[in-house]
């Protein structure tokens, strides 16, 4: 699928999006463009999810008892709280990229800052959690406490608790900050009907922060809950 | 451009789908279902990412090439899970003859 | 006739003047260059710790050094020359330069990308020069755990940064390739038009995308282990260390496949041009480049045979690993069919083509006897591997690389090198690389162990050879740098066209303007166009 217009007339075209950048031909090729560029850098996202997935689908397997007890040491309450709170900010992140389409400004500057808090809850609740665990001495390595048969592979849960859950953290951080950015140009009036790309795009990498927190929910906080 | 607009209420009821799905995988927690527990859980989930990705991602309205993208992606990740698991999983299928000292 | 052709007075090197307009620059030919000096630097470092280890090689006692500090000679080498040289070599300066023009485009899909992977890349390094600067890393390129994550006392965390880091510009590039390849191709360009560089840049980024992010969470899991006591590959509290060697491989496998990749592409445009004749065959060389990538994901526990893996997932794993010979053989059958009843020249590009199809047999040929079990169980962290590999990512790979930036250079500065001197080095590398290296299939046939600062008397002859004969190789490296330099202001202008060759790119000025094209670019009806007919019409005979 190629463009269809010549390359080197590009200055001889009348009407010039103001968006356009110059190396690319039409609006429709740079957004084809950066579309496809977001979904592979959201391919490497699933690769690099899927390596420490895999680390604990194996101790998992190894380790079941170790894990269920871990588990439910976690608090499911506030595990399932974030689950709402961070499945409604793709919901509000869907009504801000639906905004921008249909060229409101003021409803996607709405839409991202409910995001934003959205997303800002999310990463509170966990700074409760991470705390509690601190406290309770569930943080692997030198401090580590616990009286359980299985505290050593324990550790192994945790382990991967905390470094798949603060991966993720620090991707909703980084999300959090580029929506400050997107919803500033929003509020400049940047985005309209044809060009609000950098919106779709925002929304396109929430949605997959979302996506891996689809999964960590269940295979952390409930491995085993019917004891 | 052909640009697909949803309307409000599909994401309202995609979102009604994922609070309902979430509210099943902590249910069926709570129900001892022996070795299918996590194979439940694994599939409500897939269930939900699908919906993310299919309609919040508007990946059901998009080009080929996105959804080659998202194939390729859970191809390549499904070569990593389970050709890996293949060495774990077959250790101690073939003995080892021990070397005489 | 060359004496009246003059260098042009607009292009890209004199498109603005100052630091910033090279540091700030979204020119894809400016972040080339850029890349291109800093990887020679980095060749450089990597050379002086290869001298390190061949210097130690010379005697058999370890007398050197102690044994700790050639710990960090062979595994500095390693990671200086596996990513911060190999790794972007050819795809980071030659790929980021020829791809928007062989496809007729302004630039790449994403400029500033392009700039940050370049950023990205010196942040990185920066990172592993702080790590040598304090001492260094002894865990091999591998760092294998628990060793790395637990017991070394060396700078691990900094290298593994550095390392993490330099992966994310790999990513950006791939990303920015595939993009382009995709989308910016210039109208009537089709998929089977384009020059098999392209297509071998396009597989290699597929690979670039899809495997690098795995070694980067598998360096977050050391770094969480090392840093703050956690334990994911800990034996002692249940961690397994064959788990890190699964993920690691996993990328570092396909890695190789980035390494070898563009250089095959690069091959694939120096035997066109020099044997005036289409690639023999060039839709199986263009899928065999797909090919390599895709198998090149599923055969990565050939390097964990003796690790401990199961029996039954070694013999998988291991006839895999033939069948992703094969893509490779069909490149090189292809090859030799071009050779075949074409008008074969013997320029500078060709004669490195050359040493390249040796060489890359033979370490293509030598990958088979690591393939297979029973002989792997042998060879296996013996000398074999590394002849092996060094046959394919220095006989292969930098000749490659080398081989097309003598092939390009004149495209990309304007200005045509001593052709005596380009005869010498490829001729020195090619004797000083056998020297080196050959030897070293009998030392690890014979048994002595890799990463060894000793080894037993008997095996001091060889090993002298490969230390002189790392020498002449050092020569032969040494001689590009001085008259590709020299070339810089005294060469002779080269023209649009010097070999006579196909391709986009030599349809406009040598060096090009900053938009490549100064009036759109003529797409060929066949990708490669030496028949007579078709030649004659675009003035190239």
């Amino acid at each position: 699928m190629s463009n269809a217009v010549a390359h080197a007339d590009a200055h001889g075209h009348a009407v010039h999006h103001p968006q356009l950048q110059h190396h690319f031909d039409t609006m429709q090729q740079q957004k084809e463009a950066s579309t496809f560029g977001m979904w592979l850098f959201l391919l490497t996202e699933v690769l690099f999810f899927g390596g420490i997935f895999f680390a604990y689908l194996l101790y998992r397997m190894w380790y079941f008892d170790a894990f269920a007890e871990a588990s439910r040491d976690l608090d499911l309450m506030l595990g399932g709280f974030n689950t709402v709170v961070l499945i409604g900010s793709s919901l509000t992140m869907a009504f801000a990229v639906r905004s921008a389409q249909t060229g409101s400004s003021s409803g996607t500057v709405r839409w991202l800052i409910l995001t934003m808090i959205l997303g800002a809850v999310f990463l509170g609740v966990k700074v409760v959690e991470y705390s509690h665990k601190f406290e309770v001495g569930h943080v692997p390595g030198p401090n580590f406490h616990s009286t359980s048969p299985w505290a050593a592979q324990e550790q192994i849960f945790y382990s991967l608790y905390f470094t798949m859950t603060g991966l993720h953290a620090v991707h909703m951080i980084v999300g959090i900050v580029i929506l400050a950015i997107i919803t500033r140009m929003a509020a400049q009036g940047k985005f309209n009907e044809s060009y609000h790309t950098p919106v779709e795009m925002t929304g396109l990498y929430w949605h997959f922060v979302d996506l891996v927190w689809i999964y960590l929910f269940p295979l952390l906080y409930l491995v085993e809950r019917h004891n | 451009m052909s640009v697909h607009i949803a309307p409000k209420s599909l994401y309202i009821s995609i979102f009604g789908a994922l609070m309902v799905l979430t509210a099943v995988t902590v249910g069926a927690a709570f129900v001892n279902l022996g070795n299918l527990n996590a194979p439940v859980a694994l599939a409500i989930a897939t269930l939900k990412a699908t919906l993310v990705v299919l309609f919040f991602m508007h990946v059901k309205y998009s080009s080929k090439m996105i959804k080659l993208v998202v194939a390729t992606s859970l191809f390549f990740l499904t070569i990593l899970l389970t050709e890996t698991l293949m060495d774990f999983a077959t250790r101690g299928w073939v003995a080892i003859p021990k070397l005489m000292h | 006739m060359l004496d009246t052709l003059k260098l042009p007075e607009h292009h890209y090197l004199n498109d603005g003047y100052g630091l910033k307009s090279w540091l700030l620059t979204k020119d894809h030919k400016r972040i080339a260059m850029m890349y291109l000096i800093s990887i020679s630097i980095m060749f450089a470092l990597g050379g002086f710790f290869a001298a390190g280890v061949r210097l130690e090689l010379m005697t058999p006692q370890g007398d050197l050094f102690l044994a700790d500090t050639y710990n960090k000679f062979f595994t500095m080498h390693g990671v200086v020359m596996v990513f911060f040289f190999l790794i972007p070599s050819t795809p980071a300066v030659l790929g980021n330069f020829l791809i928007p023009p062989m496809i007729g485009a302004k630039d790449l899909a994403f400029p500033r990308i392009n700039l940050l992977s370049l950023y990205i890349f010196w942040l990185g390094a920066a990172f592993f020069f702080y790590a040598l600067f304090s001492g260094g890393v002894d865990t091999g390129w591998t760092f294998y755990t628990p060793f790395s994550s637990f017991s070394s006392n060396t700078n691990v965390i900094p290298v593994a940064l550095g390392v993490f880091i330099s992966g994310f510009s790999s990513i950006l590039t791939g990303l920015n390739f595939i993009v382009t390849i995709h989308r910016m191709r210039a109208p009537g360009l089709t998929w089977f038009k384009l020059p098999l560089f392209v297509w071998a840049h396009y597989a290699t980024s597929l690979i670039q995308v899809l495997g690098t992010p795995v070694v980067a969470i598998t360096i977050i899991m050391v770094f969480v282990e090392r840093a703050f006591g956690f334990g994911i590959f800990d034996p002692v509290r249940g961690g397994d260390p064959v788990l890190f060697q699964h993920l690691f491989w996993f990328y570092s496998h396909p890695a190789v496949y980035i390494m070898i990749v563009p250089a095959l592409g690069v091959m694939s445009e120096l035997i066109s041009t020099f044997t005036r004749k289409t690639i023999f065959g060039y839709s199986f060389v263009a899928f065999s480049s797909l090919a390599i990538a895709v198998f090149g994901f599923i055969v990565w526990a050939h390097h964990m045979f003796v690790a401990g893996i199961s029996p039954y997932s070694a013999l998988v794993f291991s006839f895999l690993s033939f069948s992703v010979a094969i893509p490779s053989a069909v490149k090189v059958f292809n090859w030799t069919a071009t050779l075949w009843k074409g008008s074969i020249s013997f320029e500078p590009p060709m004669l490195y083509a050359y040493g390249f199809m040796g060489l890359f047999l033979v370490g293509g040929l030598t990958g088979l006897f690591l393939a297979t079990l029973g002989t792997d169980i042998h060879l296996h962290d013996t000398y074999f591997v590394v002849a092996h590999f060094h046959y394919i990512m220095v006989g292969g790979a930098i000749m490659g690389y080398i081989g097309g930036i003598h092939f390009w250079w004149p495209k990309m500065t304007g200005r045509m090198y001593s052709e005596f001197g380009a005869r010498m080095s490829a001729i020195l590398v090619f004797v000083g690389f056998n020297l080196t290296f050959f030897p070293q299939f009998i030392l690890g046939y014979m048994g002595m162990p890799r990463r060894y600062h000793a080894y037993p008397d008997e095996f001091q002859v060889l090993n002298i050879m490969s230390s002189a004969g790392a020498g002449v190789l050092g020569i032969g490296y040494l001689l590009p740098v001085i008259y590709l330099t020299y070339s810089l202001t005294r060469g002779k202008a080269a023209g649009p066209n010097p070999w006579g060759a196909s391709g986009l790119e030599w349809q406009t000025q040598s060096p090009p303007v900053t938009a490549n094209f100064t009036e759109p670019p003529v797409v060929p009806a066949e990708p490669y166009e030496y028949t007579p007919h078709v030649a004659r019409e675009a003035n190239l005979v």
